[in-house]
């Protein structure tokens, strides 16, 4: 019971550290790295809740999916040692302003409601009962869910490949690129 | 199992990120660093519903397949916006959202 509370502990502070020094970091492949970070702690959580086949699709789409691709783009469009400039300060306020508001509001939101813990057993779920109900059609099942999530895939599969296709019109240059 | 962890220490840990995220998505100006303040507040969205179907519906599976789902969707949502960037970048060698605001071609 202890260790649960100290890995509980360590994986809420990774995320929480990480997550600040993903969306304040001004290098932006150490922003991708910091992400990196919070999505294998997050896999972490869902091992502790038990969920091993989840926590195993966020290892391997988030972490190793699509940090890659976003690794991938990183080095395709920026400059490795290029630094962002700070923003400006009315900026930075207000939408930290913003982000705390919505939290604290929502923080007391939780913690005013009585959330009531269920006595029922848990149900095992291992990759046959996973596999069966994503493909039922009863009462329980997920097949239509299944097949539409499929056919989105898909979709952003050959979407993706034509959008980033090579060709069409020339580049347009700046006017701030014209002025130099 | 997970006896000791109150509910909701899970939901203030997805509360921080999620607003983390939003944090990001205002600020940042770099079209990639606003995807991944995205997929920060895609992430934390995940982590309530694992933890509502674990504490509160531990004999049903709704939560883990709507995180499945939550999953897929943000796969193809980041591949088709990284197709965007690059052809942004292709077009007017920049990803920063202020210098590319004309959609003209």
């Amino acid at each position: 019971m202890v260790s649960n509370q100290i890995m509980f502990i360590l994986f809420a502070a990774m995320i929480i550290v990480f997550s600040v020094l993903t969306v304040t970091s001004r290098k932006i492949l150490r922003a991708a790295v910091y992400l990196l970070f919070v999505l294998v702690s997050t896999s972490g959580l869902y091992f502790m809740l038990n969920y091993q086949f989840l926590a195993g699709v966020q290892l391997t789409l988030y972490a190793g999916g699509i940090v890659v691709l976003i690794i991938f783009s990183v080095l395709l469009t920026s400059h490795i040692s290029q630094k962002f400039e700070p923003y400006g300060w009315k900026k930075t306020a207000f939408s930290a302003l913003a982000a705390i508001a919505g939290a604290i509001l929502s923080i007391i939101t939780i913690l005013d409601y009585n959330f009531e813990a269920t006595t029922v057993a848990a149900k095992e779920m291992n990759m046959r009962e996973i596999g069966l109900s994503l493909l039922s059609v009863d009462y329980n099942g997920y097949v239509l869910p299944f097949e539409v999530i499929s056919i989105l895939l898909l979709a952003a599969m050959i979407a993706s490949i034509v959008v980033a296709k090579k060709g069409g019109p020339k580049r347009i240059d700046l006017p701030t690129s014209n002025k130099e | 199992m997970n006896t000791g962890i109150p509910l909701q220490y899970f939901l203030i840990l997805a509360t921080v990120m999620f607003f983390t995220g939003v944090y990001g998505f205002l600020t940042r100006r770099n079209l990639i660093t606003i995807l991944m303040s995205v997929e920060l507040i895609l992430n934390s969205v995940n982590i309530n519903f694992m933890a509502f179907n674990r504490y509160l519906f531990p004999h049903k599976m709704e939560g883990m397949f709507f995180s499945l789902f939550v999953i897929a969707v943000a796969a193809s949502e980041a591949a088709v916006a990284i197709a965007i960037i690059i052809n942004i970048y292709r077009r007017f060698s920049t990803i920063n959202v202020e210098d590319a605001h004309e959609m003209k071609y």
